[in-house]
């Protein structure tokens, strides 16, 4: 029996709403504006309305003529039926319901949630990116390819790697087929190995990753100072154990000092040192995960650098490794040969390859994405990222000392983990702090994660966040740090702005409804 | 730097604050050694207009001047520009994954009517919020057959694309499940006696192309029959997911489990990624079910409004014995294919079908009076195979000609009969009737 | 917190009652508040054997997972079914309704090993 949050879940149907207790305009900018209720495509009423212009189909063909009956339908039933106006107004409404980077500061730990550049934006829509098929003739998508070139050679270059396959899909995607290399490497070397290690403060993929490649997983207690200690790894490794999965800095936000002592000793027994690059920011151009005794590392270009994640994905999920797992890399590689670039696709040219992860070549939308952004900072801008995400983040670590109880005060790089127990004297939970937050008109950090913290509220604010939006945060989380003081319940009613009050998720998960069907009713 | 708002006096007043000398002294828990001690070998830095110039050029070393007559699992549709008009409003497409329900409204009731397109499309009872692609959400499909039956084998058939199939052995390498592949026969259809044969009391799961990659419409009912007598699960992969809206849903004709990708709606081609891949199923196997998922519930007003649920199979809580280590989807492309459904509706999208049904028939036509034949004779939907003679070489031909002539077969099946000369040709509504002509006439030669 | 004085506690917070020659099983009241509101419980069928100090099921929040743990082995003989339908019945009434399996034991001297009420309070107080 247990819940390492520290997260309670509990409805409170007739919690007390109040409605005076803040001021009208929060501190990051929120008041009432335009909002409308919506409802779903599916409820509308009406018939034979379309929101598209097709062409005539030209010819004479019925496919009730010349495909069997019994494969065919007649209309999807349920469609919804609707202009083109209204289509535009449905979405645009649900748009105001959301805060995005675009709306607001979103200091979400570990999501990096920075800027994501417009001009990133115009670059992937040129109809030469856009629409150039994966299985088009290489003479007509060698730009495509020289960019997958150039990128590739960037993020080898960045992290310290020699070889970086842009092949996975997302981060944890990456995470998967690092554990495939590294198993492929200790099958290549005569026995897969059985266990991996994998440190309690590790996000919930690097176990889970773990599983789906078939290892054990062994969880090492991180020391009073929030970082893993030589001896911990030590002790639990052996010629079992393929590999260590270590994040640094990892998510408290501490740089793990001791990786080059722990990288060592894995080595020493034939293991490997996995590296979870979804805090990469805050060593762009400092150090290199290749430097620190890394032998295979993901990065998540939807974090770094700043592709769009567009409520829930796509990532990109690119991992770079050291010589030694080049040859088990997953297809396809992209090379150039003299002036022209060709994807080598052919595990005959590649026998060791743990063969392909996901359709095609990788979510090449962000390959672009991340390649102008690379191409615009260049190698200073990329260093000087790196350098305001930990400045930005030690800033407001400064700032809410003493507000929030900070449970390691080991140093902070790019994010800062606090927690609720000065807050829970008075009966406010991190999960209070966070939605009173909401009306303040600020995204909440994480909340609740690492699990070593119960009542987590881990915050990254990012580099792209200028000093007077960290004032304001900081501001804010005053506030609700004396409101949680002198009126508790008014911290426990929030949110009371947004276009929908704190939702049963109880009730969500009890009686599932997942989908709109004829008659659906919520209650 | 536009993106970096620090003023030199902002970094000495924060430096100060935090009482660091210097940006440098941040980093004091690196030990020195371990730092990067040159810059980083990049290219220099590039302004807007140099970045665009330079990325004008590149992309103009794409040839894409004419819609690509490849489809393969990727197809090139019409997009109309009000999905992108509406992506791109900020606060879609600059929002995380919607972790805080009351902030995030707009994502979760997307998410929850991209769920129900994909019920409504696959005729399944239940979807996710979306997959990496495709390719993977088969292979996760496979997965749960096995958590589902106890059992160890997937038999797929050779007719499903042979990407997706080459992902489902990369999955299964590390988890000892076996894999059974089934022939097809000479009208392209799945080799039903060989399927009868290849499934046992061992098999998990049967996987189907729905079109299959060959473009056909395969025997999917039959093939679940068989999966059925056998307590296995029933698999369809969609990538043309038009044809839903010609074809019965594989829901009706007996399939278990759906997936596939809505790349078709409202997504470009895009170099083959990113795409949504989608993930449906009867309602029996959701608690197995990988990936986020929205629910309906009610705020503590009693307005109706909607969260992610069911999160305890997922990898943030579950950790390793979650049903996928999937944490990021493809929300953004899931909207992309949302909005266009939305536009598209009931009688859009059964016109859209027809249109493609119909465009491939003209395409079947046209390489006809050329000459040229289908390779196989069951019923197609948009996507067929041609004798070409020698598919490499047209291929070739035609890419100086600036045209995408089609997928040859040979590449992934050296074994076929006609390997050498069949080539995998689409048309959708992007091919004009003029086009298609032409295209006929250069294939000839 | 309520710790009722006739059960059998195990360090996983599970209670067990002995009803003849019969074990009730359960989680406590510690277990459910600690876990919020119970969204979905997964026991095994009548017939099953569970082991003592091995998984028997899971309980699960909307937030966090927990196995539930055997106190004693044996062969289940009934199961609370309507806890599918009714989780929220683990929060409401945990030693009551909301019992989950009764075990014919194989060992009943297993049961002696168990917390008796003052050592899982102070458990407990110790946990907090």
């Amino acid at each position: 029996m247990g819940n390492p949050t520290g997260w309670k879940p509990s409805m409170e149907k007739d919690a007390k709403t109040t409605t005076a207790a803040h001021a009208e305009v929060g501190a990051g900018g929120a008041t009432r504006g335009i909002v409308h209720e919506e409802p779903l495509l599916f409820e509308r009423g009406s018939t034979g309305r379309s929101g598209v212009s097709l062409p005539a189909a030209g010819g004479d063909f019925d496919p009730a003529r010349e495909l069997p009956a019994a494969l065919l339908r007649g209309g999807v039933e349920g469609m919804p039926e609707i202009s083109e106006l209204e289509v535009v107004r449905h979405f645009t409404r649900m748009s105001s319901w959301n805060h995005g980077i675009d709306t607001g500061f979103y200091p979400l730990g570990s999501c990096t949630m920075k800027y994501n550049p417009k001009s990133s934006e115009a670059l992937a829509r040129l109809p030469g990116f856009a629409n150039v098929h994966p299985l088009a003739p290489a003479e007509l998508a060698q730009g495509a390819l020289e960019l997958m070139y150039r990128l590739e050679r960037a993020l080898s270059e960045i992290a310290g790697f020699d070889q970086t396959t842009l092949a996975p899909a997302a981060g944890a995607q990456g995470e998967l087929c690092g554990l495939m290399l590294i198993r492929a490497y200790h099958q290549a070397h005569g026995n897969p190995r059985k266990k991996v290690l994998i440190p309690d403060t590790a996000h919930g993929t690097n176990p889970a990753s773990s599983a789906l490649n078939g290892y054990e997983v062994v969880q090492l207690s991180s020391g009073a100072d929030g970082r893993l200690h030589p001896e911990t790894v030590k002790a639990a490794m052996d010629e079992d154990v393929a590999a260590i999965m270590i994040t640094n800095p990892n998510t408290l936000g501490i740089f793990e000092s001791h990786i080059a002592e722990i990288a060592e000793i894995v080595h020493a027994k034939g293991g490997l040192v996995y590296g979870d690059g979804a805090n990469m920011n805050a060593l762009l151009g400092v150090a290199r995960p290749g430097d620190m005794g890394f032998d295979v590392m993901q990065y998540n270009l939807h974090k770094t650098f700043a592709t769009p994640h567009g409520g829930g994905g796509p990532g990109s999920g690119p991992v770079g490794v050291k010589a030694e797992l080049a040859p088990f890399l997953p297809l396809p590689a992209v090379v150039k040969e003299g002036e022209r670039y060709r994807l080598v696709v052919d595990p005959k040219e590649r026998p060791q390859t743990i063969g392909k992860l996901r359709e095609f070549w990788g979510n090449f939308g962000m390959f672009v994405r991340a390649w102008a952004l690379i191409r615009e900072y260049g190698p200073e801008g990329v260093a000087q990222t790196g350098k305001l995400a930990v400045l930005n983040a030690n800033y407001l670590r400064k700032l809410l000392q003493g507000a929030y109880n900070l449970p390691y005060e080991t140093d902070s790089l790019h994010e800062v983990v606090f927690d609720d127990k000065l807050q829970k004297a008075h009966g406010v939970t991190t999960m209070d702090v966070a939605k009173r937050l909401i009306d303040h008109g600020f995204h909440p950090p994480t909340v609740y994660f690492p699990l070593v913290v119960s009542g987590a509220l881990m915050i990254e604010p990012t580099e792209t966040e200028s000093k007077e939006t960290l004032e304001r945060f900081a501001a804010a989380m005053k506030a609700i740090a004396e409101e949680a003081q002198a009126d508790p319940d008014a911290v426990k009613a929030a949110p009371t702005r947004p276009f929908r009050a704190r939702l049963d998720e109880t009730r969500a998960a009890r009686k599932p409804i997942l989908r709109w069907s004829p008659g659906m009713k919520v209650e | 730097m536009r993106y970096h708002p620090h003023t030199p006096e902002d970094v000495r007043a924060m430096l100060d604050a935090i009482g660091a000398e210097s940006l440098d002294a941040l980093f004091r828990s690196i030990p020195q050694r371990l730092r990067l001690s040159r810059p980083l070998d990049l290219p220099p830095a590039a302004d807007e207009i140099t970045l665009f110039s330079e990325l004008r050029a590149l992309s103009a070393r794409n040839d894409t001047a004419h819609p690509p007559f490849v489809g393969a699992g990727c197809y090139a549709h019409h997009v109309p520009p009000v999905v992108d008009q509406l992506l791109l409003r900020g606060e879609f497409f600059t929002a995380y994954t919607p972790y805080q329900p009351e902030i995030s409204q707009g994502t979760l009731q997307a998410l929850f009517e991209w769920q129900t397109f994909v019920c409504l499309l696959t005729g399944m009872d239940v979807s996710n919020a979306s997959m990496y692609d495709g390719a993977t959400a088969t292979a996760e499909a496979a997965l749960m057959a096995t958590r589902v039956t106890g059992r160890s084998k997937i038999v797929v058939s050779a007719a499903v694309h042979p990407e997706y199939r080459k992902v489902l052995a990369t999955y299964l390498r590390s988890t000892g499940d076996e894999i059974a592949t089934v022939p097809f026969g000479a009208d392209g259809r799945t080799d039903l006696a060989a399927l009868e044969k290849a499934v046992d009391g061992e098999t998990a799961a049967v996987i189907v192309g729905y079109p299959s990659f060959l473009g056909v419409v395969d025997a999917l009912p039959e093939a679940a029959a068989i999966a059925k007598r056998a307590g296995a699960l029933t698999i369809s992969v969609t990538a043309e997911a038009v044809a839903l809206g010609l074809l019965q849903a594989p829901g009706a004709l007996g399939a278990d489990v759906a997936v596939g990708t809505f790349q078709s709606f409202g997504n470009p081609v895009s170099f083959g990624g990113p795409a949504p891949g989608f993930f449906a199923l009867r309602e029996q196997y959701l608690r197995q079910m990988p990936g986020r998922v929205c629910g309906a519930t009610v705020d503590k007003h009693g307005r109706r409004g909607f969260v992610l649920t069911l999160s305890t199979r997922e990898q943030h809580i579950r950790r390793e014995k979650a049903t996928s280590n999937i944490c990021t989807n493809s929300g953004l492309c899931a909207l992309a294919a949302t909005i266009h459904l939305s536009l598209l509706g009931k009688k859009g999208l059964a016109e859209l079908a027809r249109l493609n049904y119909a465009r491939g028939r003209m395409l079947k036509d046209a390489l006809g009076r050329a000459g040229i034949a289908p390779v196989f004779s069951a019923p197609a939907f948009n996507e067929m195979a041609f004798d070409v003679g020698d598919a490499e070489a047209v291929v070739a031909r035609l890419a100086k000609r600036g045209i995408a002539a089609g997928a040859p077969l040979g590449r992934w099946y050296p074994e076929l009969p006609k390997a050498k000369g069949a080539l995998l040709c689409v048309a959708t509504e992007l091919h004009t009737p003029e086009l298609i002509e032409l295209f006929a006439q250069s294939v000839k030669g | 917190m309520e710790i009722p004085d006739t059960l059998k506690y195990t360090r996983e917070h599970e209670w067990a009652r002995t009803k003849g020659t019969q074990v009730v099983i359960g989680i406590t009241d510690f277990a459910q508040d600690h876990l919020g509101d119970v969204v979905f419980v997964e026991l095994p069928d009548v017939g099953d054997t569970v082991k003592k100090g091995e998984s028997f099921g899971v309980v699960e929040s909307t937030k966090a997972v927990s196995e539930l743990f055997a106190p004693v082995s044996g062969k289940v003989v009934e199961v609370n079914d309507p806890l599918g339908d009714t989780p929220e019945t683990i929060n409401d009434d945990p030693y009551e309704e909301g019992w989950m399996i009764v075990v014919e034991p194989s060992d009943p001297k297993e049961l002696d090993a168990l917390m008796d009420a003052k050592a899982y309070r102070a458990f407990v107080e110790e946990q907090e």
